[in-house]
């Protein structure tokens, strides 16, 4: 199968992922968009390194793994505690900080 | 003791500061000190006087050198003294009239707490004045110029407890400061033209240089005159300065500070010299001033200001004479000398009147005081008699000499010079008769609580001697013209000029002037019945009595466009400098009130905005690496 393929699908997937950022209130769904754009670019990753036939891409995708884990360890505790402070994890309602 | 000239100054200074600083201890002996300091002054100047008059006239001119004050480049400076018969003139008049003076004020302000304050800001004066005299180049003058004013201010606001004395006080400031531009404009002049502002070398370099540097330098230097002697048109302090105590006025405005102008004159005769039309405007400024005096002297009902008023005329007669050239110089001074003596004994006899009358100035409320005050009627009488200029008194000799110069010359200058000075007599007459009468003849006119009382010994003898000096100085001074050949040294020796009347018609025409004054005074002050109150009058008279309305046109003329002037500067400063930078503040200011808008808290609209942001710099990029690949 031309690789070329996965990167179109991995553009799909990234715009999915930040339609939901975009679009959806509710902070974990938002978050799971995050998670899903992020997985989106390490596919792309992956599928350039096949193209050119070079190992740096599936090098940076490990690295944009462990980076991910560390933004879903920050992320959620930053929307449990948002929780714990409002009772709701809106990700309109927290608006305090408008110019 | 000609070197030890310097002594003249270092001593009242060196007093003055005695007194300044040792606070109430020096009030028993405060003003002996300053009596002292002022006397030994005297005894200096003496002495030089004495060495003097036995050199000869070629070497009567002493330079005496203290140190090297402004060793800059261009400008040389040392500080040094120039002893000569002209200097020496006012060293002797000052020092002398200014130590009876102090005599007499330590009666006259005895019951005033600040009496040592009084005396030390006296001496501050005598040692000003003698820097000023003694000074052997413009900058040198211009301290003792400036010390002068500030003794005068001090002196004049030093009862400032009453607000109006303060302000009489803030106004001969003031006034003399717009003369004193003239000083320093002037030796900004000398400076350009000549490289140095000493006597000696402006003086030599003079005769070289143009009319008009000259011209101009004269013309500033009449202004500083102006100011310092209050003439037209800067006159309009010595009025009020009366508000100073009665021994200020007899020695600073009368004798001393106010001449300081037609020394400042005659001192620099030879810029003069090459300046014939700034020459001219001297004598004009002379003439003016001394009809203004005496018609402003005719209304006045304050004894003071009345003879403030005669003050200005008779400084005006002096600058008319400085103004004729080597002709007047030496009758200038003369009269100058004269002068000093007949209006400071007048002064201290007004002192001496208001002593008795407790502080009473309006001569509406005296009359008749002869019979209380006998020594006082007699020393002012002596002191009439001299600024009458009747014969054989002082004034006969200095002002008839005046007069007669003014009248030398060609064209129409000498009628229009000669009959203001001819005019000015007859004026002088009537209104220092009219003070004369309405104070010492007629009816009493005094309140109830008036006992008025011969003053005590210590304020009289300073009286009888310039009386004496009154009657007597002047004849001593003329008899083979004594005082023009002791100040040949400074002034030249000038061959006898005719002047366009014969001379015996001037004098008789003086003289019936004189006389027609007098009896017009004594018919009207003497003989009649004086109004407690002033009566209404004309125009004129209100005229007069206002000071010409000076106040007025000084606030019309310069106070109020002034006024007008800074506002409108204030204003342009507030709208366009600050207003420039206060719009930009302020557009800022908006521009950030619009931005913030995006700051709208919102987190998915900042993802968007981050979002979009992302894919316009992917798209640039695209587009940037795109064109490098298509040329590979």
């Amino acid at each position: 199968m031309d690789p070329i393929n996965f990167v179109i699908l991995a553009a799909i997937l990234f715009a999915i992922g930040a339609a939901a950022v975009l679009l959806r209130r509710n902070a974990i769904v938002a978050f799971m968009g995050v998670e899903l754009m992020l997985n989106a670019s390490n596919l792309a990753l992956v599928a350039f390194s096949r193209i050119h036939g070079e190992i740096d891409g599936q090098v940076m995708a490990f690295f944009v793994m462990v980076v991910a884990a560390a933004e879903v360890v920050v992320g959620l505790a930053i929307i449990i505690a948002v929780f714990r402070a409002r009772q709701t994890i809106s990700l309109d309602e927290p608006a305090e900080l408008k110019g | 003791m000609l070197d030890l000239t310097w002594l003249l100054i270092a001593v009242p200074l060196a007093s003055s500061l005695v007194l300044l600083l040792a606070g109430t201890r020096a009030n028993p002996w405060g003003h002996w000190l300053g009596v002292i300091a002022s006397g030994s002054t005297f005894v200096v100047g003496l002495g030089a006087f004495i060495q003097m008059l036995g050199l000869d006239a070629e070497e009567r001119s002493h330079a005496v050198h203290l140190f090297s004050w402004i060793p800059g480049g261009e400008l040389n400076l040392d500080a040094g003294l120039l002893v000569d018969p002209l200097s020496l003139t006012f060293v002797l008049l000052v020092s002398f009239v200014g130590t009876l003076i102090h005599v007499y004020s330590v009666a006259y302000m005895e019951h005033d707490p600040n009496r040592r304050i009084f005396f030390a800001y006296l001496n501050l004066f005598v040692a000003a004045m003698l820097l000023l005299v003694l000074a052997d180049s413009f900058l040198l003058l211009f301290v003792g110029w400036e010390g002068v004013g500030l003794a005068s201010y001090l002196l004049i606001g030093f009862w400032n407890q009453k607000p109006e004395y303060a302000t009489a006080a803030k106004k001969a400031f003031v006034v003399n400061r717009v003369g004193d531009i003239g000083l320093i404009i002037a030796m900004g002049l000398m400076f350009a033209s000549f490289g140095a502002v000493d006597f000696a070398t402006v003086f030599a370099a003079a005769p070289e240089a143009s009319t008009a540097t000259l011209t101009a330098t004269g013309l500033m230097l009449l202004l500083a005159a102006t100011g310092k002697s209050a003439q037209f048109p800067l006159q309009s302090w010595l009025g009020d300065a009366m508000a100073g105590p009665t021994p200020v006025s007899a020695l600073i405005h009368a004798a001393t500070m106010v001449t300081a102008g037609v020394y400042l004159i005659v001192r620099s005769a030879p810029i003069f010299e090459g300046a014939p039309a700034a020459q001219t405007v001297v004598a004009a400024v002379g003439a003016f001033t001394l009809i203004l005096g005496a018609l402003i002297g005719l209304a006045k009902d304050d004894i003071k200001k009345a003879l403030a008023a005669s003050t200005m005329s008779q400084i005006g007669y002096m600058m008319l004479a400085a103004g004729l050239g080597p002709v007047g110089y030496a009758f200038a001074i003369f009269h100058l000398v004269t002068h000093g003596f007949f209006k400071a004994g007048m002064f201290l006899g007004a002192g001496s009147v208001m002593h008795g009358m407790q502080d009473q100035v309006d001569m509406r409320r005296f009359g008749a005081l002869r019979t209380a005050m006998v020594t006082t009627w007699i020393t002012f009488g002596l002191g009439w008699l001299a600024i009458l200029g009747v014969p054989p008194f002082s004034g006969f000799w200095s002002k008839d000499k005046i007069i007669e110069a003014a009248f030398v010359g060609e064209g129409a200058q000498p009628w229009i010079l000669g009959g203001a000075a001819l005019i000015g007599a007859g004026l002088t007459a009537f209104y220092m008769s009219r003070l004369f009468f309405m104070t010492f003849h007629g009816k009493a006119r005094w309140t109830d609580d008036q006992h008025p009382h011969e003053s005590p010994a210590l304020m009289t003898v300073p009286m009888i001697i310039l009386a004496v000096g009154s009657a007597f100085l002047g004849l001593f001074l003329a008899l083979g013209d004594r005082f023009s050949h002791w100040l040949e040294p400074v002034t030249g020796h000038v061959e006898h000029h005719e002047p366009v009347l014969p001379i015996p018609v001037i004098m008789t025409a003086t003289l019936l002037l004189v006389a027609l004054g007098v009896w017009g005074a004594w018919r009207k002050y003497g003989a009649a019945d004086v109004p407690t109150t002033a009566p209404t009058a004309s125009l004129a008279t209100v005229a007069a009595r206002n000071d010409m309305f000076q106040d007025s046109v000084n606030r019309g003329v310069f106070e109020r466009p002034g006024t007008h002037l800074t506002r409108t500067l204030v204003y342009a400063d507030a709208a366009v400098v600050d207003g420039a930078v206060d719009k930009q503040a302020e557009a800022w200011s908006r521009t950030g009130e619009v931005v913030r808008r995006a700051q709208n808290g919102q987190v998915r609209s900042y993802a968007l905005t981050m979002l979009v942001g992302l894919v316009i710099v992917i798209f640039v990029v695209v587009q940037g690496v795109s064109k490098p690949c298509s040329r590979s």
